[in-house]
């Protein structure tokens, strides 16, 4: 009898089966996760993070099935030990107790994280929907001149000389003079002027990469909570939707009631006002913002409204007149509707009819209403598909 | 030589002494990442499947907090194949190469894994390597998800195979001969016979063709490999490749208690004779066995499982003590678990070891039920019937090319778990591609029909 001993590396430590498997299963729970991605990520504050940035979902392992039976009310097994018939080995959980709190599962379940970055996602998410790729917004672009780097030549400032260039050039030029010995040389290199190699830069008009996009959500007493998070959501993939298209995109906050502010993400869908709902006052903070902060003649600007469709009637003339000023400059203005019960209304809303109209005289306006997590989809599919198709 | 080794050879030629049977055995070191695996995989190299990455983190888990440590593994064969943990003592070992001869010794002479051993060659390692070898070739050639949509029906019905029939098995035979019809009653009987009737035609006979299947078939794995009527070969191949290494887990499964017991009761007998082994390293082997056959984890009085090692070892001493080493030799070649606990675990012995039937009931509240030497055996027994899976045969494939399927609830006492089932079921509707159905019964026993 031997006993052998793997005298190399033995065949099992090539790699891993256990590890490949393992590989495999968390792929599919991942693909499995993406079924579920729309409410996962609407629900966290990602919007206006650097596109980097991952969610982690906490998920259990898949289960292969196989046939067993089902449960019987009482189950039997053989034990061992010390216990006359009728001896309780485990009490009974108290009402109320968390069911396996004393570990008393047997195998225990072992949850894992899986982290998936939200720009993968995002992307998978446009694929699947099949959504066409924004188009910039031509005529109002300013081309902006770049420098690049293109080429090299023998003149130049100091301060772009290419050194590993110049080496090369140097160690080329010793191998053709030296008579076939040089190439071994212990002796330095001597550099000679013609060696040296300046980078050369070019001017180049780039089109316009940035692009701002507007958020105004109507945060008066009658939109709840339910109909935020519908527009949080529809917002957020709006702007990631943005951010696929556009090398840099700043985000502007806008709520409003009476009266309109700015706020940042993390207050933006928090805040809420009793008031009445006036929407000139926030078209005419997002005039304002753009007026100073994101000419739309150098940037991309997109701007979104949220609300229940209610406006006081007395600001009608004033809200259309703010609207039309702005669709008239931005890429794109979407509305977007929210509340449940768009089917009992007997008719469009207020602020629904202004942008029908706004629409109808042909500027870039998409409008949708939201109901329900599914119509967010549709919303999004409705705005990408327009905006591509606008001129 | 090592030592290690040198041992090894010592305790060989004493185990031929005592008489211990058995094939070549080929020992080999192996990291603790292979044993891991091949407690995962139940083989070494094994075909890929996105389960086993479960079941190996469950491991990884397992063992990282100390309750699951492996000693040894060993494949039977000709030769058989073993390996022993690299990281374990020299004393360990020792006892386990002992531990190893018992095993080797147990299945080259229990009728059923001899008869596994006829029927498919003493080489599952090699066997199981060149079908995971295959496996990869068909995810290259049909991609990964297709080659998985198969593994996922085939290997869900591991356990549903005939352990008693043949690994190798023909069709069913395509036409049978007619019956010829039975003369309904007496009156009619009698009224042929009546003079003046008319001659009654002769029966007719010859051949028509015979349902599929003649008889409900619980060798699913085979019936699907045979019959399914959209199966590419490839496919079929990979339902035949389970099936050959569920029909290599069966003996392993089937006489665990006794097989553990076996090997367990010759490596305390071999390092008990074993006078050339220094008093130190004996000790420590020692302390390794009653490591391994305790009945329950150091500090606890009582244990909701049963110890094959220990419950094994313990019949097995008795059955030497009673009736000698040869009668134990004809038990270890003709008994499998049920026979040699129905059989050899007697009240005696039962109370000696303290075994008991538990019961759980809803809000896990856990009691002595009792200590009724039958009920004890079937408790130990339940999880072993029919390969531990539930009774389902195959009972008629129509016309269509749909397949139902009946779960045989009488024999199983309730039906089936609806969720799990109709999971399997989508599964095996992947690969059979026609409507399958599955007849069960629910809590209230009332019949429920499952469909994909």
């Amino acid at each position: 009898m031997t006993i052998r001993l793997a005298a190399e590396t033995p065949w099992y430590d090539l790699f891993s089966r256990g590890a490949r498997d393992w590989l495999r299963h968390n792929e599919k729970v991942r693909d499995a996760v993406k079924d579920t991605l729309p409410e996962l990520l609407a629900n966290s504050d990602l919007m206006t993070g650097p596109s980097s940035r991952t969610v982690a979902v906490p998920v259990k392992f898949l289960e292969h099935s196989r046939l067993r039976l089902s449960d019987a009310s009482v189950n039997q097994g053989a034990g061992q030990g010390r216990g006359e018939p009728g001896d309780v080995l485990q009490p009974g959980r108290e009402e109320g107790d968390q069911p396996g709190q004393q570990g008393g599962t047997g195998e225990g379940e072992i949850r894992f994280v899986v982290e998936l970055k939200v720009e993968e996602i995002v992307d998978w998410l446009w694929e699947e929907l099949k959504l066409p790729e924004l188009k910039p917004k031509r005529t109002a672009t300013i081309d902006q001149a770049e420098y690049i780097r293109e080429g090299w030549d023998k003149r130049g400032a100091r301060s772009r000389l290419d050194r590993r260039r110049t080496m090369k050039e140097a160690v080329k030029r010793h191998a053709i003079q030296g008579n076939g010995t040089s190439i071994v040389a212990e002796e330095p290199i001597s550099l000679v002027n013609d060696d040296l190699r300046f980078r050369q830069l070019v001017k180049r008009p780039t089109p316009a990469t940035s692009a701002a996009v507007i958020f105004a959500l109507d945060v008066s007493g009658s939109m709840d909570e339910a109909q935020r998070r519908l527009a949080k959501q529809f917002f957020f993939f709006a702007l990631q939707g943005i951010r696929r298209q556009y090398a840099k995109v700043e985000t502007v906050f806008l709520a409003h009631a009476a009266q309109a502010w700015e706020f940042d993400e993390s207050q933006f869908f928090q805040a809420s006002s009793s008031g009445g709902t006036v929407t000139s006052s926030v078209a005419r903070l997002a005039l304002d913002v753009m007026g100073t902060r994101y000419d739309p003649g150098r940037y991309n600007v997109y701007f979104f409204y949220a609300s229940d469709g209610e406006n006081a009637a007395e600001d009608r003339d004033e809200a259309r007149g703010t609207l039309a000023e702005i669709a008239q400059q931005v890429n794109y203005s979407g509305y977007c509707e929210t509340g449940g019960v768009a089917t009992f209304r007997p008719r469009d809303t207020q602020l629904a009819e202004i942008f029908t109209e706004l629409k109808g005289g042909g500027l870039a306006v998409g409008t949708s209403h939201i109901a329900s997590q599914d119509d967010v989809w549709k919303a999004i599919r409705e705005f990408f598909t327009q905006q591509s198709q606008s001129e | 030589m090592s030592e290690l080794e040198e041992y090894a050879q010592q305790i060989e030629s004493l185990a031929q002494r005592l008489g211990l049977d058995y094939y070549p055995v080929d020992f080999e070191m192996a990291p603790a990442s292979l044993m891991t695996e091949i407690a995962v995989y139940g083989l070494p190299v094994r075909m890929p499947h996105w389960s086993f990455g479960v079941r190996y983190i469950h491991q990884l888990v397992r063992q990282s907090m100390g309750h699951s440590k492996i000693f040894e593994v060993m494949f039977p064969g000709d030769p058989c194949r073993a390996f022993l943990m690299d990281t374990n003592s020299t004393a360990e070992n020792a006892l386990v190469t002992a531990h190893v001869l018992g095993h080797a010794d147990f299945s080259k002479n229990n009728q059923l894994f001899a008869r596994f051993h006829a029927m498919a060659g003493g080489n599952i390692v090699e066997t199981a390597a060149a079908h995971a070898h295959r496996i990869q070739l068909a995810i290259e050639a049909h991609g990964v998800e297709r080659v998985e949509s198969v593994l996922d029906a085939a290997l869900a019905l591991e356990a549903h195979i005939d352990v008693g029939g043949e690994l190798h098995r023909a069709r069913y035979p395509e036409f049978i001969a007619k019956t010829p019809a039975a003369v309904p009653n007496a009156f009619q009987n009698r009224f042929q016979q009546l003079p003046g009737a008319e001659e009654r035609a002769a029966p007719q006979t010859g051949l028509v063709r015979a349902p599929v299947p003649p008889h409900p078939e619980y060798d699913l794995l085979w019936f699907i490999a045979t019959y399914a009527p959209e199966l590419e070969q490839w496919e079929r191949d990979i339902f035949l490749m389970v099936r050959a290494e569920s029909f290599y887990f069966y003996p392993v499964f089937a006489c665990q208690i006794m097989n553990e017991g076996w090997a367990s009761y010759w490596h305390a007998r071999l390092l008990r004779e074993a006078d050339f082994l220094p008093q130190p390293l004996y000790l420590s082997a020692l302390k390794a066995h009653s490591d391994v056959v305790r009945p329950f984890a150091s500090g606890r009085e009582t244990a909701l499982a049963i110890n094959p090692y220990h419950l094994g070892f313990t019949i097995w001493e008795r059955i030497v003590e009673k009736h000698g080493i040869e009668r134990a030799r004809e038990v270890r070649r003709d008994e499998d678990d049920f026979g040699f606990v129905r059989n050899w675990l007697d009240e005696e012995l039962a109370a000696e070891a303290g075994l008991f039937v538990y019961e759980t009931r809803p809000g896990d509240e856990i009691r002595v039920a009792t200590k009724d030497i039958n009920a004890i055996r079937e408790a130990i027994l339940a999880p072993k019937f029919n390969f531990g899976s539930p009774r389902v045969a195959a009972a008629e494939l129509k016309h269509d090319g749909s397949l139902s399927l009946a779960h045989d609830h009488a024999s199983d006492g309730r039906g089936l778990d609806v969720s799990r089932a109709k999971r399997v079921l989508d599964y095996v509707h992947r690969v059979w591609r026609r409507p399958v159905r599955l007849a069960t019964v629910n809590e209230r026993s009332e019949a429920v029909e499952l469909a994909a």
